[in-house]
Parts: structure tokens; C-alpha cells; sequence
């Protein structure tokens, strides 16, 4: 025993460090060690157990690896399980003394019970080192052709295992032909994870000719769908799913074997056959609905599929929209996916019920809910000009209550629905006043200037309220500046009497005091315009500005929208996001070069409110062109884009 | 497919860790919690599949536990997250309660369950009646060692053979769940029914099932007509996976071999209005100093039923004191934990009304900000009865040695998310404001 403890410390001190925390350790190692070694079976398996569950927790046991491999040899169905768990976690960091653990691996192979057999040759492909794939082809051909379809289930899967790490044995041992075989083996359970091994072993290969569906076999793959577990359907969908028929008379052979796992109660076969319903027809309507009754997770991920299908198909749920409505105790997650569903489906005959319902989230506590569903009240103005009024009315009712947060976004809110509906509801700007004080945001704080400024004609205390914003001007948000210039500057273009101060005063100080460049570009530009040529002034910043529009089909452009609808129920389709964005193909650049993407798609999202407030002025700069691009959107900004509309909510 | 699964404790300590494909590294777990945080932080909420760094995390919450899967590729999402939810499952049905303590005493067994019911990310076996026939923690001290019961590979994966009862038994249990929401003026926004049956099976050998019910497109296409019995349109089914699916899209037939003991044979949807059976009016007043609510229930049902355990949940606002109750029927308390008064009615006969008067100080100074807003919500209990008129006309059952077996049936129908919400209080200040 001492020379197995010192030739321990010595293959394992090579390191320093881990040296150290060896011997800190040790005092718990030394114990387990002697114990692992005791003449009593229950205290050696007393030890197995106990160095398992200091595995688990993070704890180095991976110096008693030869004294652990000594008790592998055992007729203890729960020690070897054990120990094999050991061995794969450990196979990886002491190739050299997994060697030792082969004899007892090929005998079990042997063993005449299959759970044994099965135990044995699952483990071994977990292994990954290369030290065992030489002692691993025999079993596994004999595994293969084993009399038990548990057995012969587990080898199946072993083959994909071993064609991870070694390509080339593999195929040299015809182990891809052996699972070929399998596909018409009696078994279904045989078949489906034959099924899962040839996709993964042709994903894996270089010319991705593995597997190739035939008629025949997809005929044989749907008659063993109906014998299959739950989790063997999904994987003879999926893969039924990249077949394309040949005929539309077959294809209408395939959906009719399809459609009858809609009924299924578990919501994965249903998308899987959701997804092979080419046509998307109003049959899979019910089965979706369904889905929104399982657990919140699953939930979330099946609305986030279902936003997928409506933006192909919107009318295949626009009966429903109840069915999304947000119930009280849903978590965040999803109630936002919800909501997003739900402006979708909206349209001019349902749009009554939406508003009631969006007026009643917006009175709830969770802050960026609140925000979302009044934006959400905002796009449904926009999108349907016959809302528009009752819309106005329940964002006025929003405001009265003068809750902060909720002021802030409907302001923002009201200002869309004026660049949408000019000269309709300004009516509504002495109420809007009333909350000049609560205003905080910059993104408020911009919009209302914006508001004042472009209806400055009509409001006769207009120099009054924009001379309130003067104080804090200097310090205000560049988005707040540069709306409050281009406000006090339509305001005297229309009262050039009265407001030649105010507009003195504040290009002076934007152009003297501001620190922001986009500040005083602006500034500079407004003052030699108008002290050169006020008429153009005139044309240039009182210009007619286009309308913004939202049209029904928004969303996703329409290939990344194929894309991902041929890919539903994967992570792809709930990112609502390609699979190369996500999936690391190896190199390291390429992941980082994805998850930059990634963030700038996002912050590209986030960051839509505060332009369209500048747009307008936008608009005339760009024809002078303008010095500081960044400021100003090109004149096409004046569309809000729908994209960016729908993910901000 | 699944690259590890992971269980967790709150703070995302792991307890139970399997690596099954070696692809990601086994530390990247650690990035779970963190980044959890961080979208909550943007969004408020932990969002269940979450990508970072070619790593995707996809997670469920279980009491005190998160049950998380890494993955590399762009796997089935939803596959992963069903699996973990059924992990939750068959762990519940194995150790009773599934919380860290559990965990902690089971993890031998856990880590052969995750070896069972998963291979190479790819989900195995799971259904747990057959897990338990050889995995279980009594059988290794048995000197015969455990088999993989044919079951588990076989086409009927979910029963074994050579089951035997001295008395061949079945119990039905017809269960509806009424979902419904109500605006607060009062307004049926959703109404939804739930319906599942449930089984308990003690039969021996291999019996073949079928099972009838009042479906109304069964009748249309067998052209009976729906005159003499009511016939129920049920808009979407779901079978437990012994039914076979090809027989019912065919001709409506729900024929099966049942698997041992209880099981969940089948669950419907039903979204026919019906007239909410238990009703309740609300008026609140909300004075200087004090609240007051006026709550009248009725139930909206057949005389003949009676509606058993009914509890009816009103929010108050959370700084209420000095509780006063007034009711016709039943027992109300005051539940500050949950800001809410509780009015239990054990006994609710069909087209009976209730009156509940309460009212609570309130402190003279108001909180300014805005309050939450949860809704009535209110359970019962209505035994033989079902809302949709459901009913199992026959349940035949036939095995090749010939028994007899009775088959027992037991309607219920009860709340499932049963909301009201409230409606807004009418302020009527007694007292001027001062000069």
C-alpha cells in the first residue's frame, strides 16, 4: 500500500500548485484512501460513495484513482455505477491509468445480464481518450449485434460517441453501416437512437453524405413513429423534416402520418410536427393554444415559436388573442412575449379589447412592463388609425395619474402619435403641460420640447414653457439640447418679435458653453442661417415631415424568417436569431466575432427612441450636408422602423 | 441535445453535476448565476434560455432548485427544457418532495437516474413507473441482480408484463379546471376549461382499453345524432403516449394498453363560454382612515350541486388594520402575510348568494405609490359535475384470459387560475380638506 501511496504523490506532484492542495487536502485523500482499501465491503463502499460526493461538490479526488479502480471489479450494481461515473470524470486527466480499468470494461461487455453489458459499453464511449479506442471496437461490434435491443440501443449512440473523437476507426471498423443496419431493426426504441447516431455522425462528417433520406426509409422511420417513446418521436420528426418529398402526393402522405402526433402530450413532438405541417394550416391552431398551458419555461419557449409562425401566418391565431392575454401572477418573461404576441394579432376589429386590457397592465407595479404596455398602447395608434382617438384618450387617463415613471413613457408615446396624426390631437397639449414638472427623462424631456416646438404657433405661452427648460440647459442630455435648439428656433421663425432673446441666448450658449460637438454644430448651423438667410430657414426647419408608419408586416426580414421557421423549437428560433450568431464553429474569433453581433443587434434595438425625436430636423440638415453624420439620420429615419419598434417593446 | 446538466441551489451552487457530451467545460456553470443576474437586471426577469460565449444555458426553476442543461450546438430547445421539467417529474415521484435536502440525500440514485434517462444528450428512457422497476435503492441488496424490464425497449414502453391482481379494478377520474378572468366592470375576458382523466389501473396481464366518450365529432361522423345525448366539441386533445394517435385521428377511437397504476390518460381544452359558476361582486369604498368592501358570491350552478371548500381571496392593501367582518355564510380572516382577506364557505349550494362585509382602518398617511393590483381569485370544488357535460359513456376492457373488470367513474370540477379582477375603489372623502 505505501508504494502505491508514493507512487500517488509522485505522479501527482509534478505540479507545484497542485501539490500543495494535495497535501492540504491529504488529511481527508489519507482517510478515504485507507478506507477504500479496507478488508469490509460496506466500508469500501462506504468510501466509493463518499469520494463520489466530494466529486460532485467540487473537490480534487482524483489522486485515489487506482485505489477507486480496485473496487470496480465487483458484482455491486451501485459501486460500479459509481465508479464508472468516477472514471469519466476523471478519464480525462489520468489517460494513463484508465488502461487499468479495460479489463473489467471488456468483461462486463460479456456479462449475461444486458443492463451490465449496456453500463459497460455506454461508459466506455464517455471515456473520449484515445488510450481506450483500440480495446473499445470489439466490444462495440459485438454490442451491436447483441441479442438485447437495450444493449444494442446503447451501442448504437456509443458509435456517435466514438466518431466524435475518432473519425477514422470508426469508419475503418464499419460501425457506420452497423447503425445503417440498425434503422430496420424490429425495435423502435433501436431504431430512433440509430436515427439520432447517423445525425449526429453526419453532422460531424466532411462531406455530410451519412444519412440520406429515401422514400423507403421514411416510410419505415413514420410506421415505427407510432411505437416510439416521446423523445424518439421528436427525433424521427425532426429528421423526417429535412426530407423533401418528392411528389406533393407524398408530401400529403408524410403530413398525414404527421398530423396525429398534434394530440401528443408532450409540446416538443407537437412543434416537431407543427414544423413538417408545410402549409401551416388551421389545424395546429389548437395545439399551439395548448401549449400555453404548460410550465412557464416551456411557455415562453413555445411563444417565442409562435411569434415565429404568425409573422409567416397572422391570421392563423388572430381569433384567439384572448388566449394571450397576461395573467396576474405570469412571470416577466413572459408577459413580455405576450404582449409582443399580442400587438401582432391586433387589428381593427379586435383592437377594443387589446387597448382594455393594455390600459389594465399599464396600472400594474412591474416598472418595464408598465413602460412596454404603453408602448405597446402607442403602436397600436400608429398601426390602426381608427384606434387612434380611444388610444389618445386612455394615454391622457395614464397621465392623470401622475405616477412618475408612467408620465415619462407616455409622453414619449403621445409625441409618436403626433408625428403620425399632424394637427390632429393637439387638443390634447394642455394636458401634456400639466406634467411639466414630472418630467425627468431625457427621452420625455425631448419629445415634449419636440411637441412645444412643432406646435409653437398654436400655443401662446410657448416661449414661457421652452424658457423653463433654459436653466438646466447646459447640463441637460445632447438629445434634450439639441430638441430644445431646434424648438426655440421654430418658435422664432414663427414669433420672431418676441423670441429674438431666447433664441440669442441659447445659441450662445450651445455654441459657447456646451460641451457636446453634435450641440454645437447644430447651434452654429441655426445661427448663419438664420443670420444669412432667414426665408431658408423658413424651408428648411418648417418643412413638411413624412408621417411615420408601422404596416402589418413587420418583424424579421423574410429570409432569417424561413430560416428560422425551418428550424423551430431549436435555440435558433427562440433567439429569433441564426445559428451561426450563437454556435461556436471552433475557432475563437469566430465566437467573439458572434457575440459582437450579438450585442450590437441588441443596443441597436434599445436605442430607437431618443432618434426619432431629431429626425425632423434631420431631415433639412442632410441636405446641407451635414457636418456630424451621427446626429443626424438620413431623411429616411423619419419611418420608425417596425423592426426596431417591435423589439423595443 | 444537452451537453451537461447541472442541478443547483438558489445561489447556483451545484449539487448534482453530469457531463455527457465533453464538449463544454464543466466550469462554465459558473457563469450561470452571473448571468441570470445581469438580464434580470436589464429586464427584470430570469429569462429560461440564455446564451453567452457559444455556451447556451437553459434552465427551469423547481422550488428551491434550478435544474440547467449547457449546450454547444443549436439544439432543441424546447426538447431540453421538457426533459429537465420531466427530470423534476420523475425525481418527485422517486424522493416524494424535490428540494436541495432531497438532493442531497439521493444523489447516488441521481446520478443513476441521469445515466438511465439520458445518453449522449439525447434523452432515454423516462418514464418512471419502468425507472423504478430496476432502479431503485433496495434491489442491490437482493442477491439476484435487476434486469432492464423488457418494457423499456419494447414498443408498449410503458407496461410490463406478467401484472397480476386478484381483483381487476379501474378508476376514472373526469377533472375539469375552470381558468377564467374577469375585467374589473365585470366583463368575462377568458374562459377556459381544463380537462383531464385521470386512471388508476389494477389489471392484470395485458388488457386492451377503449374508452368512450360524448365526443361530438365522433357522433357526426358516425352520424348518430347529438339529439339524444349531449355531445361536448372538445378543441384540442392530448393522449398519454400509450394511446395510439393513428386510431384516434382516424376514427375518433381512443384505444390503449394502460400502463400499471396511476397515470394522466388524456387532458382536453374547451374554450365554450360557459356562465362562471362561482360569481362575486365587488364594491369597494375607500373612506379617510378606513376601506370598505362589499362582496357578494353566487353560485351559478344547478341546485343540485354544491360547491365544497370554496375560498374566496380578496387583495387589501398591505398597511390595512383593525379587521372587521360581517358574512351571511362560511368564515372570513384576515391573511396579512398575503395582504389579503380570505372568506372560506365549506358548503356552496347551487343558486345560493353570500354577503361579505368588511372593513379595515387604513393609516392616515398614503403611500403615493402606485399599489399593486392582484384579483380575487377563488377556489372550490364541485363534485359529480362537469362543466363541459362530459361523460364517459363506456370503458371496455378486454384480455385474452377473459376477466371481468369493473370500471369506476367520479366526476369533479374545480378552479384552475380563477381571477376577478378588482374593481376600482369608489373614494368618497366624509371629511372637506382644510382651508
Amino acid at each position: 500500500m505505501s508504494s502505491s501511496v508514493a507512487s500517488q504523490i509522485s505522479s501527482i506532484g509534478q505540479v507545484v500548485r497542485s501539490h500543495i492542495v494535495n497535501v492540504l487536502r491529504k488529511g481527508e485523500n489519507f482517510e478515504l484512501r485507507s478506507e477504500l482499501n479496507s478488508e469490509y465491503r460496506d466500508r469500501r463502499k462506504e468510501a466509493v460513495k463518499r469520494v463520489i460526493a466530494n466529486m460532485t461538490v467540487g473537490k480534487d479526488v482524483s489522486g485515489l484513482f487506482t485505489d477507486v479502480l480496485k473496487n470496480m471489479h465487483t458484482d455491486d450494481l451501485e459501486i460500479k455505477k459509481l465508479i464508472y461515473l468516477y472514471l469519466i470524470n476523471y478519464a480525462k486527466t489520468k489517460p494513463e491509468l484508465v488502461i487499468l480499468a479495460i479489463n473489467t470494461f471488456v468483461k462486463d461487455t460479456d456479462d449475461n445480464n444486458p443492463l451490465i453489458r449496456a453500463l459497460a459499453i455506454r461508459t466506455m464511449g464517455c471515456l473520449r481518450v484515445s488510450e481506450i479506442i483500440d480495446y473499445l471496437c470489439d466490444p462495440l461490434r459485438k454490442c451491436l449485434k447483441d441479442e438485447s435491443p437495450y444493449v444494442r440501443k446503447t451501442a448504437a449512440i456509443c458509435v456517435a460517441k466514438l466518431y466524435d473523437v475518432a473519425p477514422a476507426v470508426t469508419i475503418e471498423n464499419g460501425f457506420v453501416e452497423a447503425v445503417q443496419d440498425l434503422l430496420s431493426d424490429a425495435n423502435p426504441m433501436v431504431i430512433s437512437n440509430a436515427v439520432t447516431a447517423l445525425v449526429e455522425i453526419n453532422d460531424n462528417s466532411p462531406n455530410q453524405d451519412v444519412f440520406t433520406m429515401t422514400p423507403p426509409l421514411v416510410n419505415k422511420l413514420l410506421a415505427a413513429l407510432n411505437e416510439c417513446t416521446e423523445w424518439g418521436q421528436i427525433t424521427i420528426l425532426e429528421t423526417v423534416a429535412n426530407y423533401i418529398p418528392g411528389s406533393t402526393r407524398e408530401a400529403e402522405g408524410v403530413c398525414e402520418r404527421v398530423v396525429p402526433r398534434l394530440q401528443h402530450v408532450n409540446g416538443s413532438v407537437v412543434l416537431s410536427a407543427i414544423k413538417m405541417e408545410a402549409q401551416l394550416s388551421r389545424k395546429m391552431t389548437p395545439p399551439m393554444v395548448t401549449l400555453l398551458s404548460s410550465a412557464p419555461e416551456v411557455q415562453y419557449v413555445a411563444l417565442r415559436n409562435i411569434n415565429l409562425i404568425l409573422q409567416k401566418r397572422p391570421d392563423i391565431l388572430n381569433r384567439e388573442m384572448r388566449v394571450f392575454f397576461c395573467k396576474y401572477n405570469d412571470p416577466l418573461y413572459v408577459k413580455y412575449e405576450k404582449l409582443d404576441i399580442m400587438v401582432r394579432l391586433c387589428n381593427d376589429r379586435n383592437y377594443d379589447h387589446l387597448l382594455a386590457e393594455l390600459k389594465e397592465y399599464a396600472n400594474e407595479v412591474d416598472v418595464d412592463f408598465v413602460r412596454k404596455a404603453i408602448k405597446a398602447i402607442g403602436y397600436c395608434a400608429i398601426k390602426i388609425p381608427v384606434a387612434a382617438e380611444k388610444c389618445i384618450n386612455i394615454l391622457l387617463d395614464l397621465l392623470a395619474t401622475r405616477v412618475n415613471y408612467v408620465v415619462q413613457e407616455t409622453i414619449v408615446v403621445i409625441k409618436d402619435i403626433f408625428r403620425k396624426y399632424p394637427n390632429k390631437y393637439e387638443g390634447t397639449i394642455p394636458t401634456l403641460c400639466k406634467s411639466l414638472e414630472v418630467i425627468d427623462e431625457p427621452d420625455t424631456k425631448a419629445s415634449f420640447i419636440w411637441i412645444i416646438g412643432e406646435y409653437a404657433p398654436r400655443i401662446e405661452n410657448a416661449d414661457e414653457i421652452l424658457e423653463t427648460f433654459m436653466d438646466n440647459f447646459k447640463y441637460d442630455d445632447p438629445a434634450v439640447q439639441l430638441q430644445l435648439i431646434t424648438a426655440v428656433v421654430k418658435l422664432f421663425l414663427h414669433r420672431p418679435a418676441d423670441c429674438q432673446d431666447l433664441v440669442l441666448r441659447i445659441l450662445k450658449v450651445a455654441t459657447e458653453e456646451c460641451d457636446c460637438p453634435d450641440t454645437r454644430d447644430r447651434a452654429y448651423i441655426y445661427w448663419r442661417i438664420l443670420s444669412t438667410d432667414p426665408q431658408a430657414a423658413n424651408t428648411i426647419v418648417l418643412a413638411d415631415k413624412p408621417t411615420i408608419s408601422v404596416d402589418d408586416s413587420t418583424g424579421l426580414p423574410d429570409d432569417l424568417l424561413n430560416e428560422l421557421l425551418s428550424e423551430l423549437s431549436t435555440l435558433a428560433a427562440v433567439y429569433h436569431k441564426p445559428a451561426r450568431m450563437f454556435v461556436a464553429t471552433g475557432t475563437k474569433s469566430a465566437v467573439l466575432s458572434a457575440s459582437a453581433l450579438a450585442s450590437r443587434s441588441q443596443s441597436g434595438a434599445g436605442s430607437t427612441s431618443p432618434n426619432t425625436g431629431t429626425a425632423d430636423t434631420g431631415a433639412g440638415l442632410a441636405t446641407m450636408s451635414s457636418p456630424s453624420p451621427s446626429s443626424a439620420p438620413p431623411p429616411s429615419s423619419g419611418q420608425v422602423d417596425n423592426e426596431d419598434l417591435l423589439i423595443a417593446l | 441535445m444537452a451537453s451537461a446538466i447541472f442541478i443547483l441551489d438558489l445561489k447556483g451552487k451545484s449539487l448534482i453535476a453530469r457531463d455527457y457530451r465533453g464538449d463544454v467545460p464543466m466550469s462554465a456553470v459558473e457563469r450561470f448565476m452571473p448571468l441570470l443576474l445581469e438580464r434580470e437586471e436589464e429586464e427584470q426577469t430570469a429569462i429560461p434560455v440564455m446564451t453567452d460565449k457559444g455556451i447556451n444555458y437553459l434552465h427551469v426553476r423547481h422550488n428551491n432548485l434550478y435544474l440547467l442543461a449547457l449546450s454547444r450546438k443549436n439544439s432543441n430547445a424546447m426538447t431540453i427544457l421538457l426533459f429537465l421539467q420531466k427530470l423534476t417529474e420523475v425525481f418527485a415521484e422517486y424522493f416524494k418532495v424535490l428540494e436541495e435536502e432531497s438532493i442531497r440525500d439521493n444523489f447516488v440514485i441521481i446520478y443513476e437516474l441521469l445515466d438511465e434517462m439520458m445518453d449522449y444528450g439525447h434523452p432515454q428512457t423516462t418514464e418512471s413507473k419502468i425507472l423504478q422497476e430496476y432502479i431503485t435503492q433496495e434491489s442491490h441488496k437482493l442477491e439476484v441482480q435487476v434486469r432492464p424490464p423488457m418494457a423499456v425497449t419494447n414498443a408498449v414502453s410503458w407496461r410490463s408484463e406478467g401484472v397480476k391482481y386478484r381483483k381487476n379494478e379501474v378508476f376514472l377520474d373526469v377533472i375539469e379546471s375552470v381558468n377564467l378572468l374577469v375585467s374589473s366592470n365585470g366583463n368575462v375576458l377568458r374562459s377556459e376549461i381544463l380537462g383531464a382523466i385521470k386512471m388508476k389501473c389494477y389489471l392484470s396481464g395485458m388488457p386492451e382499453l377503449r374508452l368512450g366518450l360524448n365526443d361530438k365529432v365522433m357522433f357526426e361522423n358516425t352520424g348518430r345524432s347529438a339529439t339524444r345525448t349531449k355531445a361536448v366539441e372538445m378543441e384540442d386533445i392530448k393522449f398519454h403516449q400509450c394511446v395510439r394517435l393513428s386510431r384516434f385521428e382516424n376514427d375518433r377511437t381512443i384505444s390503449f394498453i394502460p400502463p400499471d397504476g396511476e397515470f394522466e390518460l388524456m387532458s382536453y381544452r374547451l374554450n365554450t363560454q360557459v356562465k362562471p359558476l362561482v360569481w362575486c361582486e365587488t364594491v369597494v369604498e375607500t373612506h379617510t382612515g378606513r376601506i370598505e368592501y362589499m362582496i357578494k358570491a353566487k353560485a351559478q350552478f344547478k341546485r343540485r350541486s354544491t360547491a365544497n371548500n370554496v375560498e374566496i381571496q380578496v387583495p387589501v392593501p398591505d398597511d390595512v388594520d383593525t379587521p372587521r367582518f360581517k358574512c351571511s355564510i362560511g368564515a372570513v380572516a384576515y391573511a396579512p402575510e398575503r395582504s389579503a382577506l380570505v372568506w372560506k364557505i365549506r358548503q356552496f349550494p347551487g343558486g345560493k348568494e353570500a354577503l361579505l362585509r368588511a372593513h379595515f382602518g387604513l393609516p392616515s398617511i398614503k403611500n403615493e405609490d402606485p399599489e399593486k393590483r392582484p384579483p380575487i381569485s377563488v377556489k372550490f370544488e364541485i363534485p359529480y359535475f362537469t362543466v363541459s357535460g362530459i361523460q364517459v359513456r363506456y370503458l371496455k376492457i378486454v384480455e385474452k384470459s377473459g376477466y371481468q373488470a369493473l370500471p369506476w367513474v367520479r366526476y369533479i370540477t374545480q378552479n384552475g387560475d380563477y381571477h376577478m379582477r378588482m374593481p376600482d375603489s369608489i373614494k368618497s372623502n366624509s371629511r372637506l380638506p382644510p382651508i
